[in-house]
Formats: structure tokens, C-alpha cells, sequence
């Protein structure tokens, strides 16, 4: 679409472009020069301030410092999500089905909880948790974070049943099978392969929350930054953010990554599967029959 | 109910405080935003890659690491955020104008191909036909996810209350600590305060959302 914005460039555009091209880079570069000699001057790329990771002060090896951050911080960021997430999904399944049923006065309940847990902050489930039932930190984060992706994955789910041909449940009913038989063996099958990418998205926002434990008290990645540079000394938060933050696009850009790349795979083998019928009936009748070879 | 009685003065100025940060921080990301998602479909190849870098970045990143950012690092780069609320602005207007971007942008790729091609044919610029012919009707096909996304920040204002601010969830955690046997009703409270944006904003979203379905 982009390219539709604007002409092919022609060579004196090409060259206007290279020339904005150029000065934009050299802008930038400026930019960051500037604020690497402000940086510097500061004496924020002193070896003082960043030795915290590969020879820290106080009788403390580099080890030390990486096993904090990794293991307990990014570990107890993991193990939060990865208990919360097949919760969630779990419940957001049966939310989904329920929310689906036939009988109409049997949705009203889980919408009712759908909308409510989808308008609410997660932070503030957390606290409920952590204050209203007086649980410990962690059970408090995976409350917060199983409550409020059960909610969204349900009507994720829910979409995804909407969108499915109406083909697919009457060929089900026809050939004898329960509305509980088509809902499990024929519907879900498909609602959860169209809409993995976006199940995967919602993972990522869960993996991203689980840093408001931060907030409430729960020790993880954020927590163990904050821990080190009070113990290390303030000068070092600028080593221990660059290294937690960096963790945390790594998680996470390969998990949206994924998604992308599952989106574009089952974009691929369901088109195919789609085109070939069509293929066929239109290849049949015309002259250039040589066409059908592509969808043998 | 006596505790809502009693507490009514917080919970308000805690959910003024809520509606103040929401409106400031929804406005600067709008108007970033859509800078933004103008930067990523113009022809400048450096002015895309900021804007890439940028979104994909604040994407990626949880709101509570910007907030630590803004209160914990950047004084160590000598910059002193102003305390509080504003800090708080400042973070939530950048993490959500990422968001109002790819909203834009997914508008923008909503409209059809023949707009942008014809408004080339009649000899606009890039400028005069981002302006003209494809942005207004991408804003009809943006309005819905936007109100999602705005949703979204009033809710992620809750994460400013880690940070020394008092809005709603910071008022109302005071007041579940001073009455811990009433703590969920305190909460209980937050939450309606927080419904009453988020619900009708979300009933709105969705009936704009089938009006503009209709009308293509």
C-alpha cells in the first residue's frame, strides 16, 4: 500500500529521496553523536558504571549479578506467565463456549464476567487479590494476569467461531454429530488455528503485565533490577536497565516473531487448500489447461 | 457503604486525576501517533526507520519498564523528569502513541488501492494525497480500534500509581490499607469507577464499529 501512497520514484525523485535519505541518516547520526558526548561527558560509558556486569564491586562476581537478573529475575517473570497462560487459556476456552451456548439466558453470566474482567485494570485485580483476599505476591500477579486474559482470550476465541463458515456446523449436524461434539471436534479446531496468531499476541501483553508484580511486590525482572542498583550503587542503573530491557525485547520480539510467522504459514497451506476447488472449476471449461498443473 | 461515604472525596480527586491523565496522555499519543504512522508509509527511508524502530520497540516493551525508565535511569542521564503526574504523561503518551500508530496504519491500508491511485492520477503529492484523499477515510475505519486503544491507556493509567502518583487505584489501595477488614470493597469501588469509562466506551466502540462495516 505504501507504494501506492506515491509515483515510482523517477531519477530526479530517486535522487531528491537519496538526498532526504541521506540527510535524515546523517540528522540522526548527529543526534546520537550529540547525546553520546552528552553521555560521555557525564561519564556514563566510564567502566565504573558498567563493570556491575562483568566485574561488580562489593566482593560480588559477574555471575552473581547475571543469576539475579536471569534466573531469579527473568525466572520469576517466566514462571508467573507460564502459570498464568494455560489458566487462562484454559478458562478462556470454557468462558468462550459458554458465551456461545444457545440458550440465551445462559450467556448473560459470562457476559457479564467477560466485560467486567475485560474493562478492568490488571493491576487492580492484582491488588484485589493481594489485599481483598490477602494472597502472597505471586498468586496475587497470576490471579491478575489468568483473570484478565481469560476475558480477552474468550472473546478472541469467540471471534474466531464467528468467523468460521456456517458450512462447517451444518455439515456436522448433518452427518449425526452433538452440538458439544461439533463445538469440540469441529469448530474449536478451526477458531484456534485462525486465530493462533493473535492467542499468541495476547500471550506476549500477559508475558508484559506480568512486570506490574513489579508494583505489587512480586520479585521479578524490574524488582531485580531495582534490587541490584540499590545494593550496587544508583550509578549502575543505566547498565542494569540497558541488559533488563534488552532481556525483555528478546522474549518478546521472538514471541511476536512467531506469530508473525505462524500468520503467514497458515495464511499459505489455508489458501492453498482453499484455492484448489476454485482452481478446478475454472481450468475445466477454459482452453488454458496447462494452468491446472498448479494445482495438482 | 459508610466507607464510600467517608472516602467519596478521595475516590473522586482519584478518579479526576484518572480522567486528567487519560485525556492529556490520549491526546499527545493521538497526535504522535498518527505522525507516526505517517512517518512509516512516507517515502523518506530514514524517517520510516525511526518510526519502525520506535513502535517496535515501544511495543515490545512492558509500560512499567518506560515508567522505570523515566522515575530510575533517566536522572542518571542528568534528565529530571518532573515528578509525578506528569512523568506519568509523558510515559503513558509514548507507550500508547506506538499503539495509535499501527491503528492508523492498519487504517490506512484499509482504504481501497484506486483512492490513492487516483488521486495520484489528478496529480497530488504524497502529502496532498495522504491528506486529502486517504487519511479522512481512513479515520472512519480507525475511529473503533482507536477508542480500543484509548480504553486501553485509561486502563494502563492504573500503572502510574506505582510510581507515585494517586490516582483512582492509588486512592483507593490507600484506602482498602486503612481499612484492611473492608479491603475488597474498597477495591470493589476502584473497579466501578474504572467501568464507567471503560464499558460505555467499549459500547460505543462497537456500535461505530458496525456502523462503518455497514457503510462498506
Amino acid at each position: 500500500m505504501s507504494s501506492v501512497l506515491y509515483d515510482a520514484p523517477g531519477p530526479v525523485a530517486r535522487r531528491r529521496e537519496r538526498i532526504g535519505s541521506v540527510v535524515g541518516a546523517l540528522l540522526i547520526v548527529a543526534l546520537l553523536a550529540l547525546a553520546f558526548r552528552y553521555a560521555e561527558g557525564r561519564g556514563l560509558f566510564g567502566a565504573d558504571r558498567w563493570d556491575v556486569l562483568y566485574d561488580p564491586p562489593k566482593n560480588q562476581s559477574a555471575e552473581d549479578v547475571w543469576r539475579s537478573m536471569v534466573v531469579r529475575g527473568l525466572g520469576a517473570t517466566l514462571r508467573a506467565a507460564v502459570v498464568a497462560a494455560p489458566l487462562a487459556l484454559v478458562l478462556g476456552l470454557l468462558l468462550a463456549m459458554w458465551r456461545t451456548t444457545r440458550i440465551g439466558w445462559l450467556r448473560a453470566p459470562a457476559t457479564v464476567v467477560i466485560e467486567l474482567f475485560r474493562g478492568l485494570p490488571v493491576l487492580l485485580m492484582m491488588l484485589f487479590a493481594l489485599l481483598g483476599f490477602g494472597w502472597d505476591a505471586f498468586a496475587a500477579v497470576v490471579f491478575g494476569l489468568t483473570v484478565y486474559n481469560m476475558a480477552i482470550i474468550a472473546e478472541i476465541l469467540r471471534a474466531g467461531l464467528a468467523s468460521l463458515p456456517k458450512g462447517q456446523t451444518e455439515a456436522a449436524y448433518a452427518i449425526g454429530l452433538s452440538r458439544a461434539q461439533t463445538l469440540l471436534l469441529v469448530q474449536l479446531p478451526q477458531a484456534v488455528r485462525t486465530m493462533l496468531p493473535s492467542l499468541i499476541a495476547q500471550m506476549v501483553v500477559l508475558l508484559k503485565d506480568s512486570s506490574l508484580g513489579f508494583i505489587v511486590g512480586y520479585p521479578e525482572l524490574l524488582k531485580a533490577m531495582q534490587n541490584n542498583a540499590q545494593y550496587f550503587g544508583q550509578k549502575y542503573y543505566v547498565a542494569l536497565f540497558v541488559m533488563g530491557a534488552g532481556i525483555y525485547l528478546v522474549v518478546n520480539i521472538a514471541l511476536t516473531r512467531l506469530a508473525v510467522w505462524l500468520q503467514g504459514r497458515s495464511a499459505r497451506t489455508a489458501g492453498r487448500a482453499a484455492a484448489d476447488p476454485t482452481l478446478v472449476t475454472m481450468t475445466t471449461g477454459g482452453p488454458g489447461s496447462h494452468a491446472a498443473g498448479g494445482a495438482v | 457503604m459508610d466507607l464510600f461515604a467517608d472516602n467519596l472525596p478521595a475516590y473522586l480527586s482519584g478518579f479526576w486525576t484518572t480522567l486528567r491523565l487519560t485525556v492529556l496522555s490520549g491526546a499527545f499519543a493521538l497526535v504522535a501517533g498518527v505522525v507516526l504512522a505517517a512517518m512509516r508509509v512516507s517515502p523518506v527511508a530514514a524517517l520510516r526507520g525511526i518510526a519502525v524502530t520506535f513502535v517496535e520497540v515501544l511495543r515490545n516493551t512492558p509500560l512499567t519498564l518506560v515508567f522505570f525508565f523515566l522515575v530510575f535511569v533517566a536522572p542518571q542521564f542528568g534528565v529530571l523528569p518532573p515528578l509525578g503526574f506528569w512523568t506519568a504523561v509523558i510515559a503513558l503518551s509514548a507507550y500508547t502513541s506506538a499503539f495509535v500508530c499501527e491503528a492508523v496504519r492498519s487504517g490506512i491500508n484499509g482504504v481501497p488501492v484506486g483512492q490513492a491511485e487516483a488521486a495520484r492520477a489528478i496529480g497530488l503529492t504524497f502529502g496532498q494525497t495522504l491528506t486529502l484523499v486517504v487519511l479522512p477515510q481512513a479515520v472512519r475505519s480507525v475511529v473503533p480500534p482507536i477508542i480500543n486503544v484509548l480504553i486501553a491507556l485509561a486502563k494502563n493509567t492504573s500503572v502510574a500509581a506505582g510510581f507515585a502518583v494517586v490516582e483512582l487505584l492509588g486512592a483507593g489501595r490507600r484506602i482498602a490499607l486503612a481499612n484492611p477488614s473492608e479491603a475488597m470493597l474498597a477495591l470493589a469501588g476502584v473497579g466501578v469507577f474504572y467501568l464507567v469509562i471503560t464499558i460505555p466506551a467499549g459500547v460505543l466502540a462497537g456500535m461505530l464499529e458496525r456502523k462503518v462495516a455497514f457503510a462498506r
